[in-house]
Order: structure tokens, then sequence, then C-alpha cells
């Protein structure tokens, strides 16, 4: 339907829809995140949901107990390599369509603990991240940004065609390998379904004092 | 109570006990003491139960690594050198470390001091690295004993409960030694520098590089 048609007539008092945006609106508006969280981050997730910040006001208030009835995961903190496969574990265990939020320099890259022999680095090697919030830790206003930027993610999203998104394509993985403790480091390290490597000229990042490459 | 005084009164306490007190040379000058540890858990009960020093509380437990390490030091000696005597260095070089140490900070709440620090050492780093645990004596050794067994593989008899703590069962290394190899997962450093930029480096150019 004609864009301008449709705000025309709601203008007149008739709400024309299309199946694909009533029910990415009906996904969007009530995200129900799974009640965890692994470091500091989760303590501002929980500020978030207080009475202050109210994330309720964006329908994202039911904290799950429960990775069956949660469809968002906030992984909020600091992965550790001991505690990586029960997070790809839990985020198997919930239902499409599932969410990633990953909250906090640790969560997108180990952060401070990037080079520490217990940390993972990043929690993409694993899982799928929809969005990715900076900060050590971010602050409320932060996370309901990445709340707002992913309901607009879900709003955009289209029911067919080959940009489906992953719940409704049934040849697109809804479970991920869960890594298992090696005799020196988690096996594998990361799955590179998920997670491809990112495309950064080290020469440019460090100063390259020989002067070749 | 001074550590001097702490020390004859352990030898007057427990006989055949090895003593040595380590000095600290910074300016908080916290000397230590350390202990053989054939007798160290003797000294130890001595140390809680005597009655004088009183030590009630454990604070804190750590480990340390001291790997070998080659110490060469020069002396000037007078040689013959072609019938001439002439000033010669000579550079002695001697071996420290070769062992894991535990330490104890150990405080009097009833005496209000302290601390005392006990040091106790291993044989070598790899194979005899048995020491007597404290925990039967002051119960808050617990999980920094276990933390040390994890990150530096000192072996704690009499330990009622000694599994690792932080990594997993499985894991074989021990991560605060010296000579630990971290795993290679270096391919992404977004803001590499030094030991990072050489390991980034040497993980691009395996992979392919760019």
């Amino acid at each position: 339907m004609d864009e301008q048609l449709k705000s025309e007539l709601s203008r007149q008092g008739v709400v024309a829809t299309s199946l694909q945006e009533l029910y990415n609106w009906g996904r969007k508006s009530s995200l129900w995140p799974l009640n965890f969280g692994l470091a500091c981050c989760a303590i501002e997730m929980i500020a978030t949901t207080m009475a202050r910040y109210d994330l309720a006001r964006f329908g994202a208030e039911v904290f799950r107990p429960s990775p069956r009835q949660a469809d968002l995961m906030i992984v909020a903190g600091t992965v550790t390599k001991k505690m990586a496969p029960q997070v790809v574990r839990l985020y198997n265990q919930m239902p499409e369509p599932k969410y990633v939020i990953s909250m906090g320099a640790c969560a997108i890259s180990g952060g401070p603990f990037k080079q520490g022999y217990n940390v993972l680095k990043g929690i993409d090697r694993y899982i799928p991240v929809d969005v990715y919030i900076p900060g050590c830790p971010p602050r409320p206003e932060a996370l309901i940004d990445a709340f707002l930027l992913l309901q607009k993610k879900i709003d955009e999203q289209y029911l067919t065609g080959p940009n489906r998104p992953r719940h409704l394509n049934a040849d697109m993985p809804s479970e991920f390998v869960v890594p298992e403790f090696g005799e020196h480091d988690l096996e594998p390290t990361q799955n590179r379904d998920v997670w491809k490597v990112p495309l950064v000229n080290i020469s440019i990042a460090g100063k390259n004092e020989s002067g070749s490459d | 109570m001074n550590l001097e005084a702490i020390k004859s009164e352990i030898e007057a306490n427990v006989p055949g006990c090895q003593l040595e007190i380590i000095p600290n040379t910074s300016p908080s000058a916290q000397h230590s003491l350390l202990v053989d540890s054939a007798h160290a858990l003797t000294v130890a009960s001595f140390l809680r139960d005597g009655a004088t020093v009183r030590l009630d509380y454990c604070s804190n437990v750590t480990g340390i690594d001291w790997p070998v390490k080659e110490v060469s030091t020069k002396t000037k000696v007078k040689k013959i050198v072609d019938g001439v005597e002439k000033d010669v260095d000579e550079v002695v070089k001697t071996q420290t470390g070769g062992y894991l140490e535990a330490v104890y900070h150990l405080y009097s709440m009833e005496q209000r001091q302290g601390p005392v620090i006990l040091r106790m050492r291993t044989e070598d780093r790899t194979d005899r690295v048995h020491l007597p645990s404290f925990t039967p004596l002051w119960r808050s050794a617990d999980f920094q004993e276990r933390e040390i067994f994890d990150l530096f593989g000192i072996i704690f008899d009499g330990h009622p409960d000694l599994r690792r703590l932080l990594m997993w069962e499985g894991f074989v290394d021990h991560p605060m030694r010296r000579d630990y190899v971290d795993p290679d997962d270096y391919e992404y450093e977004p803001t590499a520098h030094d030991e990072v930029l050489k390991r980034a480096r040497e993980h691009q150019s395996a992979e392919g590089g760019l």
C-alpha cells in the first residue's frame, strides 16, 4: 500500500495496515528479556527496569526467569570462559524469534579483561548479536537506546523474501554450538558460522615501526 | 612483638624447625618468615594457639612463582696475566628461584597486632609442589588455597576440598605461573599494541593476513 495514501487515510480515521506491520508491532512491543546478569552491567540493567528509568514503557518489563518464556537475551557483563557454555545453552533453549543485546565492553569484546586467560573475547564468538552497547558499564539510557534500536530493527523486518529473519527461514539454525571445556581453552574457540573475524588492518591500528606492510 | 622475637619464640617451642627472616627492603618493611614445609603446620598451630602470639586471623593467602633466574655478579679479582698482576672482572653466575611460594598474612584480633607474614616454599616448580594446608587452622584459607592450587598448581596436603576454583575441571594449565602460555585467540584486536600487536600480527600472517 502506498505510504502517502495510508497516512491520508489515517487522518480520516481509517487505519490501514499490513500483516507484516501488525506482526512486527506485536513482537517489538512485548520483548521479554531473560532474567540473568553476569557482572556490574547487570546492576545497570536492573536500574533500567526500576521506576526511575522504567523499561516497562517499551513493553519489556517482564523479565522471565526461564529461557523458554523469553525472547531477548541481554548479555550484561563479563562472560568468563567458564560461564560461556551456559550462556550459549540458555540461548539455545530460548524459542524463536529471539534476539541478543550485548551490553557493555566485556560482553562485546572482553573489555578491560580482554587479554585475561579466563575471559571470553566477546559473546558474539558463539551467538549472533543484534545490538551492541558500548560502555563500562553503559548507563540505563544506553540500554533503553539499545531497546529502541532493536525495536526499530524488528519493525523493519520482512516476513517473506530472501531477507526474512532467521526464525522464518527453516534453513537457518536456531541452535548454536555449545563450546566444551578443553584442556587449555574452550573448544571450539569460536563459531565461524556466527562470527566472522572483523577486518582490521593492524598495521594501522598499531604503529608499524618497520615501515613496511 | 617484632619478627625477631616471634622467630626466637617459635624456635624455643618448636624443636627442629628451620626459620629464616626474608627482609623487605621497601619502606613498608614488612619482613616475612620463611618456614620449612615439614614443620610448617606445627609452627602455624603454635602461632595460633601459643600463649604469646595468638594469630587468630588469616586475612590473606597468596602464591608467588619464582622461575629459575640466572644472576651474574661481577667481582674484581687480582690475577696474574702474562706475569703482571692485574685487576680482572670475574663473572660469577648463580641461579636463584625455581620454586613456588605460598604467603600467609596472619593477624591477631585478640592482641590487635599483625600482620605476621609466613612463607612456604615448594622444592621445585613441577613435581614436588606439595605444601601443608593451613585450612584446618584458619578456615579463611580454604578458598584462597584452592585459588592458589588452581592458578599456581601448589598441592595443599590436608586441604578438605582441594578443587579448582576459577578455572574448570579438566583445565591443565596454571595461568598465574610465569611460563603460562595463554590460548592464541588474537584474531581480532582493534587497538593492538606492544605484545598484543606482535601476537595479532603473527595470527594474521598465519591466517593469510590482510
